[in-house]
This record gives C-alpha cells, structure tokens and sequence, in this order.
C-alpha cells in the first residue's frame, strides 16, 4: 500500500509533454495574442494546454483545488473550446510559480479572471488543428470542423486530434479576430459540467491532501506556540518528551516578530518517526511562556471598546447629502448596534506541509491556497532566494482563506532545514483553532431618519473592525479599502442623506481572510437594519427592500466622491446594478413562496440581499423554533446572479455549502480571549453546523445570464447571519443584533 | 515487546509498537492507509470513521491495545473496486466538495445501512451527526444515502 501514497519526488506533475507535443500558452496580459511556445522556458505567464502525439490533452491547474470544483471547472472551459473529449483530457497540477500568473486561490476570482484566457487556449488550438488537417488533405479550411477530439473534413475523412499535433505545432498562431468561440448551444461542457476530476480518489479513500505527502525516511512534526501572540518563550524542558519511544528530537523555532504577516510563529518543535509520537511528546513538553504585549486582551472589553468607537463620530469613508442636517430635523430616529465576533476557519484538514530541504533547495508539498506566497514566504524565512523554493500543491481539505498564509509551510521548511531530513507539520485541532488568522470581530452602528411612510431620509453607519492590513502593518486600525467595499460604503439604497464611516481598531490576534471576510458583519448589520426599518414601518420586507432599492440603476461612485474598489474590477465592466439585485430578489421571493405564506406558529422566513464578489444574492431562510428555543432549519431558497454559469452543478454545491457555512457562523460560531489566549480549542467549544442544525435543503435558484461571470465560492455566505435572524425576529419578536444567535435566550 | 495481531481490510497485521497509540496513526503513518483523515484527535468530527467489526468507530481514539484480534475495514477496503452502493450514489450525487470528511463520511453512513438498510431521514441525521462536513455537503449525503438505500427522496 506504501506505494500509493508516497509523493514522487518530482512531485505530482507527473507528465512532462513528451517530444512533439503542442503547447500552448495563454496570456493574460489584455490585449496581448497567444503564443505557440517551443520550449519550456518560455511557458509563461500562463495557463497551459498542450496535446500528446497519442492525442492525449494535458490541461494545467494553476488554481488551487479547495472544494469549489475549479480544477475541473477551468479545464473543462479550455476542454471545450478545444472540442476535446473530456475523456481523453487529463488535468495537471501546476507547482506554485509566477510564470502562470496568478495563483493565489481567493476573492471568488478563479473563473471571473481566467475563463476569458482559457476559451481563447482551447479555441487557438481547435483552430490550428483545423488548419492543420485542411492542410494534409488540401483543402479548404472551411471543410473543416474540430468535433470530439478529432478534426472532420466535410467530405468525411477523420484525423485525430494527435495525429495533427506534429503539423499544428508549426502552424502560424492565430491572432484574436481570428478566433471562432463556441455559442453557448454549442458548448458541450460549459453550462453543463462534469463529474469534478478527483470524484473518484475522494470516494475511495485516494485523494491525496496535505496532510497525506510522505516520503521515506521523513519526520513527524508537532509544535507547541505560544498561547498568547507575541509571547516569548521563558523555558522549557524536553527531558520527559524525549522518553516517549518514537521521539528524535525537540527543535526551538524563534519566535517571529511583529508583523506577523505569513512568518512560522516559533514554539518548540517535537519531531518523531509518527504523528502520535510527535504529539505525545510535545504533551510532555514543560514550557513557560512570558505572555508579552497582548495578554491584556479580552473579547469582552474589546467588545465594549469597539461600540463605544461606533457610538463616536468616525472618519467618512462615503458621503451623500447632510446627514447631520437631516437628523437635526428630528422625525422618527431609528438606531441599532450590531456584533460580530471573531471566528476560526477550522477547515476540515489543518494546516499541514511537508518539506524537504536539501543542497538549498526546499521542495514543499502542502494544501495551499497560494504556492507562490508559499515560495516567498520559504525563501525568506531560509534565506534563499524563492525560485530555490518548489512547491506542489496538493488537493486541499477546505481552505476559507486559512490555507492562503504560508506560515505552515515555512515551520517545515525550517525544521527540514535544521534536521537535514523530510519534515511534515500537521497542526493539531488545538493548534488551528488557538492561532489561526481569525476573523475579524466588528462592530457597527446604523440610525436612520424615517419620513412618514418609513423609509428612510437620513442614514448613518459607522464600523470599527481591526483590519487584515494589521497582521501586515502593525501600525494599521482602520479598515483597508477592499475591505470597507464589502457590504459598507457600497449600500445600494438612493438615500438623499448618506454617511458611512469607520473607526480605529487594534489587532490582538492575527487576522486573515475568511470566506467572504468583511462581508460577513456588513451584511449582518445592514441587511438586519433594513428589516428593523421595514419591521417598525409595518411593510413587508421584501416589498419595503425592493421600494428602497427604487428603480434600476448602476451606482455612480465616482461622480458622488466614493473610492469603490470593485473587489479588483473595472466599475464600467463590473458596475454595481440594483437591477440585477432586483430582479434576484423576486427570483427568490417567487421560489420561496414568499407572498403566499401563512403565518406559522414557531416558523417563519427570514430575507436578505446582498451584493459581493460582483453577484448578487438574495435568500429567503424557512426557519422553525420549537417551544424550548431549538432552532431548525427546512428550507434554505437562493437566487443568483452570477454571470455566466460555467458548471451549474458545481454553482449549486458552493451555494449549498455557503448556507451552510453562513448558517454555522450566525447560530454557534464564536472565538473569544481571555489575557490574550483563544478560550476556544476544538469541536467541543468552536461547534459547526452538524448534519441536524444545517439547512435541510437549500435550493439554488441561477437566474440566466450572458454576463461575464463573477464570484461563486464566496457571496452565498453574507446573507445567510440577518436571513436567520430577521426570521427569528418574525417568530419571535426578539432582535438579535450580537452574534452567535446562541448568545441570546430566545424562550 | 508483545505483539498485538489485528485484520486491516482482510490482511493480518503484527503490531508491536506502543499499545496507548490510536489505531488512526497507524493506520496513516504505519500502513501508509492515508484515506483516514485525521479532523479533531478527540472523536469530535468523525473524520477518522473506520469499522471495527462492522461497527462505525472514531479511530483517533481506539487505542491500538483495545483493536487487538479486531477486524477493521477503512475507505480503502469499503469496496474491492470502489462500487459499494454508496460510493456510487456519492458520485451520482456529487457529494464531496473538498472531499476531506468523505471517508468517514462514507464509513459512517455504511455502518447505518448495515443497521437500517431503508433509513428515515431521521434516522440518518441521528447517525451522521458525529460528522462534520465544513463544506456544507449533508444535504447531499443524505441524498446520497437514500440513493444507496434505494429510499425516496
């Protein structure tokens, strides 16, 4: 069996292109054309797809597989274009390297950035294939069409796809206006999907992650850090440790120092010859820690401090009207404040890599979400230079944003190093739910001046979140652009008399990106403040959302002074269209029944809408409370607008999954500290949503679109937290505006 | 040292290292079956999910002293070519996202259709409800379970 899982040392590139074999690059410059490469070294920057003389169509994954299905997905478009059959296409991992551009798995970006290059790969390669056979059989090449992984000539002669590549390969490359792409009806993969390429290995046990890579004669690793971040090791003593049989050493890993940015945190390494071994030892491990600078953080201070920032005049980030004039005007003044605390990503595999450091060069295998951050953060901590760094990339058991900081791989990097043999880290439970890059907790305020009908003439926000830019910069407190364009200065109502602001917080932990990130609070906040305003005027909520949304229109940011990053996009290629938002809306309010639904005892639905990654989202949750407070969940309806729709199947499964996910984090997910130490540390305390407390079925509901698509692994999650809460409101009466909604007794 | 006999997947093993050790360890790091994953270390999430003589338990805190004469079956030996009931209506249903938590997802739901071979859906969540999937994929095991079980959904 050892023959299965141990990692080839060339690692899982596994093919080469063999002699005479067509390659192709895309380019992802806009603008540039492709380019027929004839060597290796001139592979980039791209994604590559080439074809073996057996006809054999090798595709490039330069994306990092976490569950989204996009090692299938981006294939499959190249696959397509190409005319392939699936059957015959085999995809291959790319190790971590700047030559295919981007890498970094993140922002819901994979498809929306790299669909465009990909059909055009698979399209030049259809048609050099199609010049090619015309010029075999001499004719024109208009009798010839790409079908099926063959190239059929109108008179009915066949010539496979890999008895063309010899002659394909010394084609001219096609320049873009010569390019035909498939219509949508044309397309047999795109807009139906397949089975996602590791369906098979995942359910026999096969599917190798992170934590799997072996090599012979590697250690086991197990590190104790220190509780608090920051903290400085005063002693430890390994004498017992080294008594446990299987034990070969113990390492000191310095500390790092602030920032903390992806660096390994430093603690005591045990390495032995197995897991348990590692683990045991590092049990027996006596260790003092001096606790340092942020043993004085506690998550209920914090929390009060960060309310009494949002409850003070803040600096304006989005400005329309005069709000202060309008509030001075007196009416009716609403105001809530809302909570969201820290949460751990507590993806299903813990970080985990192995690395081999020999001659100066480090060779890594690990679940990332970034291989080149991996290369970068290696070679610093090594003191080499990172094209001395390779690094494979092997499935990942959940990502959420953990696995795209590097600092794991750099901890095996250093042990392999230190002990000149191969050396796997795997974190333990305690290890990722204690120092993960957490969430950010936030705090917001909303007040509001409503006119007699409701709605709102007035509206102020203001947030205060210790900012990702702070595990970067230690000096940073005030939320970074990207961040306060989640959900915050891009409110969508046409409110007269608008401010947002944001205030300054400090970071005690390091915090990271998590799936859907500064969305999560923003969401939670605005989307719980609107169904207050709809619940105090008496409307129905989503016929109050859709009156304050008001006619179509795309925001105009700039010519209202609001710097709106676009997560990354163009406003004039990506404008934020309240239509598209609209018309999502009665999408789900038609599929869930909205208006026809008879008031329950103990049920009800909850709505919400929002607009992030570029989609637009809305969720109507079917919520039911028995009589002793348990919540449950039948029904979960969701409507999306996401562009183009590549694999609908695998569409469906990441909104699924979010329901899930955005479930989990508004009915139980909580990270709290206490003198600067995470209380919470597996299962037990940091409870996820098990098979009884998610949804029950969620139904995705994809509204048909020939946009360019936008995010998917992402945006189902936001709406999730105030569609829950604004049905318990409706159940029973009681607003819950701090999550976790266990906080609150709701009996 | 004593030597400890057990059956892993139908092949007789010798184990003579510490007995305290979890059999999940030496499953992964001793016989190299890496398709038990390890998820939390304290049969919290049921990543670990084998059978021991026929019963769905959490590896990662059976110790190897107590599997002694035992007959463990993993993800590996589920089925000889990958083709048990529910390993098809795992992929006609295209359950896994990241696929992490299948194995014991899938060794867990055999112990049930062992038990109840037309379970409600009642009876599946009460079975599953030791495992955790961070993904978000339960609607679909237990799509995926009926499929196997030939239940409607």
């Amino acid at each position: 069996m050892s023959g299965v899982v141990r990692v080839s040392r060339r690692g899982f590139l596994k093919a080469s292109f063999s002699v005479g074999a067509l390659i192709l690059c895309a380019r992802f410059m806009p603008g540039q054309a492709l380019e027929t490469l004839a060597a290796a070294d001139m592979w980039q920057p791209g994604v590559y797809l080439g074809i073996e003389p057996d006809g054999t169509v090798i595709i490039v994954a330069h994306r990092s597989e976490m569950g989204t299905g996009i090692r299938t997905a981006l294939p499959m478009v190249a696959a397509d274009e190409l005319d392939a059959d699936w059957r015959r296409v085999r995809v291959e991992q790319a190790l971590g390297d700047p030559k295919y551009g981007d890498q970094n798995t993140d922002g819901s970006k994979s498809i929306r950035d790299f669909y465009e290059p990909l059909r055009r790969a698979g399209a030049t390669a259809r048609l050099m294939l199609e010049r090619s056979a015309a010029a075999v059989w001499g004719v024109p090449v208009v009798q010839c069409r790409a079908h099926n992984h063959q190239v059929v000539n109108s008179d009915g002669r066949i010539l496979g796809f890999g008895e063309l590549v010899t002659s394909a390969a010394r084609q001219r490359l096609p320049g873009m206006a010569e390019l035909r792409f498939k219509t949508s009806a044309e397309c047999r993969y795109v807009g139906h999907g397949v089975a996602i390429v590791d369906l098979g290995d995942i359910c026999t046990g096969k599917a190798i992650y992170g934590i799997d890579a072996r090599l012979p004669g590697m250690l086991y690793a197990s590190i104790e850090r220190s509780p608090v971040l920051g903290g400085t090791l005063k002693s430890y003593d390994g004498k017992e440790t080294r008594t446990i049989k299987g034990v070969r050493r113990t390492v000191l890993l310095e500390a790092a120092r602030p920032p903390y940015g992806f660096q390994a945190l430093g603690g005591i390494a045990v390495l032995a010859d197995n897991s348990w071994a590692a683990m045991e030892g590092r049990r027996k491990l006596k260790v003092t820690w001096e606790a340092g600078p942020n043993s004085d953080y506690d998550s209920e201070t914090f929390r009060k401090s960060l309310l009494a920032t949002v409850r003070q005049p803040q600096k304006v980030v989005r400005n329309i009207g005069d709000v202060e004039a309008a509030f001075a005007r007196g009416g009716t003044i609403h105001e809530a404040e809302y909570y969201v605390p820290h949460l751990a990503h507590a993806t299903m595999e813990p970080p985990a890599a192995l690395a081999e450091y020999h001659n100066g060069i480090v060779t890594i295998w690990t679940a990332t979400q970034n291989p080149q951050a991996v290369q970068e953060t290696v070679a610093k901590a090594l003191g080499i230079d990172k094209s001395s760094v390779r690094c494979h990339v092997t499935l990942l058991g959940g990502g959420f944003g953990r696995k795209s900081k590097a600092d794991y791989a750099a901890e095996a990097a250093l042990l392999s190093k230190k002990v000149g043999k191969p050396v796997q880290v795997t974190w333990s439970r305690e290890d990722d739910i204690r120092h993960d890059y957490y969430h950010s907790v936030a705090a917001m305020y909303l007040k509001a001046a409503i006119d007699d009908k409701g709605r709102p003439t007035a509206w102020l926000q203001r947030c205060a979140f210790p900012p990702i830019s702070s595990t970067f910069d230690v000096s940073a407190t005030y939320g970074g652009d990207g961040e306060l364009a989640q959900g915050w200065l891009d409110v969508p109502f046409p409110i007269p008399n608008l401010r947002a602001e944001n205030g300054p917080a400090r970071a005690h932990v390091r915090i990271g990106w998590f799936r859907s990130v500064a969305n999560i609070y923003h969401a939670f906040a605005v989307q719980s403040f609107i169904d207050e305003l709809a619940a105090a005027a008496g409307r129905d909520r989503i016929e109050y959302f859709l009156d304050l949304l008001g006619p179509p229109r795309s925001i105009d940011f700039p010519a209202e002074g609001t710097k709106n990053p676009n997560y990354g996009k163009p406003l004039d290629q990506y404008p934020w269209e309240t239509g598209r938002l609209r018309r999502v809306v009665e999408l789900v309010a038609e599929k869930s029944g909205w208006a026809t639904r008879k008031p329950q005892k103990g049920r009800a639905l909850g709505f919400a809408a929002h607009r992030s990654f570029l989609s637009y989202i809305a969720v109507v949750v079917d919520l039911r409370m028995d009589e002793q407070g348990r919540i449950s969940i039948p029904r979960v309806d969701v409507a999306v607008d996401v562009g183009r729709v590549i694999h609908p199947e695998r569409v469906r499964a990441q909104f699924e999954g979010a329901a899930v996910f955005g479930a989990s984090l508004a009915l139980m997910g909580e990270i709290t500290a206490a003198k600067g130490s995470i209380q919470q540390s597996n299962f037990h305390d940091y409870p996820l949503a098990r098979i009884s407390e998610a949804p029950f079925e969620t139904h995705v509901h994809i509204l048909p679109s020939d946009a360019a698509p936008t995010g998917v692994g992402e945006p189902g999650v936001p709406p999730m937290a105030p569609a829950i809460c604004n049905a318990l409101f409706a159940i029973t009466g009681t607003r819950i505006r701090r999550l976790p909604i266990n906080k609150t007794t709701l009996t | 040292m004593k030597k400890l006999l057990l059956s892993v997947n139908g092949v007789r093993h010798s184990f003579s290292g510490n007995p305290e050790m979890p059999l999940l360890w030496y499953l992964r790091d001793t016989l190299q079956l890496i398709g038990t994953k390890y998820g939390c270390g304290k049969g919290l999430c049921g990543a670990c999910t084998v059978l021991i003589n026929g019963e769905a338990t959490r590896s990662c805190i059976t110790s190897m002293k107590s599997v002694a004469g035992k007959k463990i079956v993993t993800i590996e030996g589920l089925s000889q070519a990958g083709d048990h009931p529910l390993q098809k209506a795992w992929q006609e249903c295209n359950v896994p996202q990241c696929g992490y938590c299948q194995s014991g997802q899938l060794m867990q739901a055999a112990a049930l259709l062992k038990a109840k071979p037309k379970p409600t859906d009642a009876e599946i969540d009460e079975a599953m409800q030791g495992n955790i999937c961070r993904c978000g994929t339960y609607q679909r095991i237990r799509q995926g379970i009926k499929l196997a079980a030939g239940v409607k959904s």
